[in-house]
């Protein structure tokens, strides 16, 4: 949590500090050991996830088990809004079985923007609330985590793999991997599939990476913006009244208007995650 | 930034999310919704169909109304000419009965004349025979001279 008194150039590394826990030590982590660490896990991000996983169930499973046929009410109208415009999305990507695909890209859809709608919380609200249950860093949102977003990303891929050999055959799909794009003849076996090797693992990079740089930049942006409260702090401090007031309408100014732009880019990144995700999957199945 | 357990756990959490969803909310959604969308186009067709049936109701009970004018036009037709013919069928019978009562007015009046001479004539004979016998001063046999003046009376009646 951050304390009265921390220094401007504390603020950002200390905002982008996870709440680490060493699972096989059995301790909280304090250290960023690696690049890679499986031994540790980002309870921060855990914690938030989980909950917006639960509030979407419990939203869209409360309005499931009252659905009727009838009027339906407010709250059951807007569910459903929801619901058809995904179907509606999926219907002119993916001509085929709805069943599996269209709750897929609900979820996507519904837990991305969940997640990414904690960037909207003030910066450091989440952090006080954590720090007084005794928490040294808290990062609200869950998908400014490279983790969360290859965790999806890569289920996406295994999703793809799935499908690809379900509607071609594992002879099929093993079949096309040597011969497409190039031919069939045995020396471009392997730019065939090096090549194809390539398109797979590019999708779940660019749609994690996409993801995960847009959250990760706006809550950087959001930072920065918070910053220029540490600059009329310090005019005030010298005793410049008039240029701390500037600051501070410029922060509330530009918190106001970032903050505005980011709902959109909050709902256009869930919605970019679900379609790529459907469109992945559509063309898995497709074939060359 | 840092690969760590938080990658197979938020895979888990979304697996977990896709199966909850897959099985428990999009298909009572989707059925609430479809069920639905039957219905509003069910309604719509019946909407229309009660539209059509009003309008066929609409031109039938116009025709109805304009068969029981023409009929109701008839009705008065004959009804005037029924009344035409009693009225001349009455006229008629009217006819028919003063020329009868005429000609049996006439027959009295001819019988009752007739009675009348007769009656006269046997007056106008006891008067003769009265005037006769003053002149006479004596009786006179009506019966022995009832000839006589029956000829007188029918002589006197024949001269007035």
């Amino acid at each position: 949590m951050l304390m009265a008194g921390t220094s401007s150039s504390e603020f950002i590394p200390h905002h982008l500090q996870h709440l680490r826990y060493d699972v096989v030590a059995g301790e909280w982590a304090h250290a960023t050991d690696g690049i890679v660490n499986f031994h540790l896990i980002n309870v921060d991000t855990m914690v938030m996830g989980l909950l917006m996983g639960l509030l979407f169930f419990t939203l869209f499973y409360s309005a499931a088990r009252k659905a009727t046929a009838g009027v339906p009410g407010k709250f059951q109208a807007f569910i459903e809004i929801v619901v058809e415009f995904i179907d509606n999305r999926v219907k002119e990507v993916f001509h085929g079985d709805r069943r599996f695909l269209a709750p897929l890209a609900l979820t996507i859809f519904c837990w991305v923007v969940l997640m990414n709608a904690m960037d909207l919380l003030p910066i450091d609200v989440p952090g006080m609330v954590a720090g007084a249950a005794g928490a040294e860093h808290f990062r609200v949102l869950p998908t400014a985590d490279i983790n969360t977003t290859f965790a999806m990303s890569l289920t996406v891929l295994v999703l793809v793999l799935f499908f690809a050999v379900k509607a071609k055959g594992l002879g099929g799909f093993g079949h096309e991997l040597v011969t497409a794009p190039f031919g069939a003849h045995p020396a471009l076996w392997i730019p065939n599939f090096a090549l194809n090797v390539v398109e797979l693992l590019a999708k779940p990079v660019s749609l994690a990476m996409r993801l995960f740089g847009n959250m990760y930049a706006g809550e950087l942006v959001f930072m920065l913006i918070a910053l220029l409260g540490f600059a009329a702090t310090g005019s005030f401090a010298s005793g410049g009244v008039g240029s701390g007031i500037a600051f501070l309408f410029g922060q509330v100014a530009m918190a106001l208007a970032w903050g505005g732009f980011h709902i959109i880019i909050i709902l256009l990144q869930g919605f970019i995650f679900m379609v790529l995700t459907v469109v992945y999957i559509s063309m898995g199945q497709e074939g060359h | 930034m840092q690969i760590n357990l938080t990658l197979l756990g938020q895979a888990l959490a979304f697996l977990i999310l896709i199966g909850l969803s897959w099985k428990f909310i999009w298909p009572p959604l989707l059925n609430a919704i479809e069920t639905r969308q039957k219905k509003i186009a069910d309604g719509l067709a019946a909407a229309d169909r009660g539209q059509a049936d009003l309008e066929d109701a609409k031109n039938q009970a116009l025709a109805i109304v304009r068969e029981a004018h023409g009929k109701a036009a008839a009705v008065v037709d004959q009804a005037g000419r029924r009344a035409n013919e009693m009225v001349e069928e009455a006229k008629g019978t009217a006819n028919a009965e003063g020329a009868r009562l005429i000609a049996s007015a006439r027959s009295e009046v001819a019988t009752e004349t007739a009675r009348v001479r007769g009656e006269l004539r046997a007056e106008v004979a006891k008067l003769a025979i009265a005037g006769a016998s003053q002149l006479l001063k004596r009786e006179i046999d009506a019966k022995a001279h009832a000839a006589l003046l029956d000829e007188l009376a029918q002589q006197i009646v024949v001269a007035r």
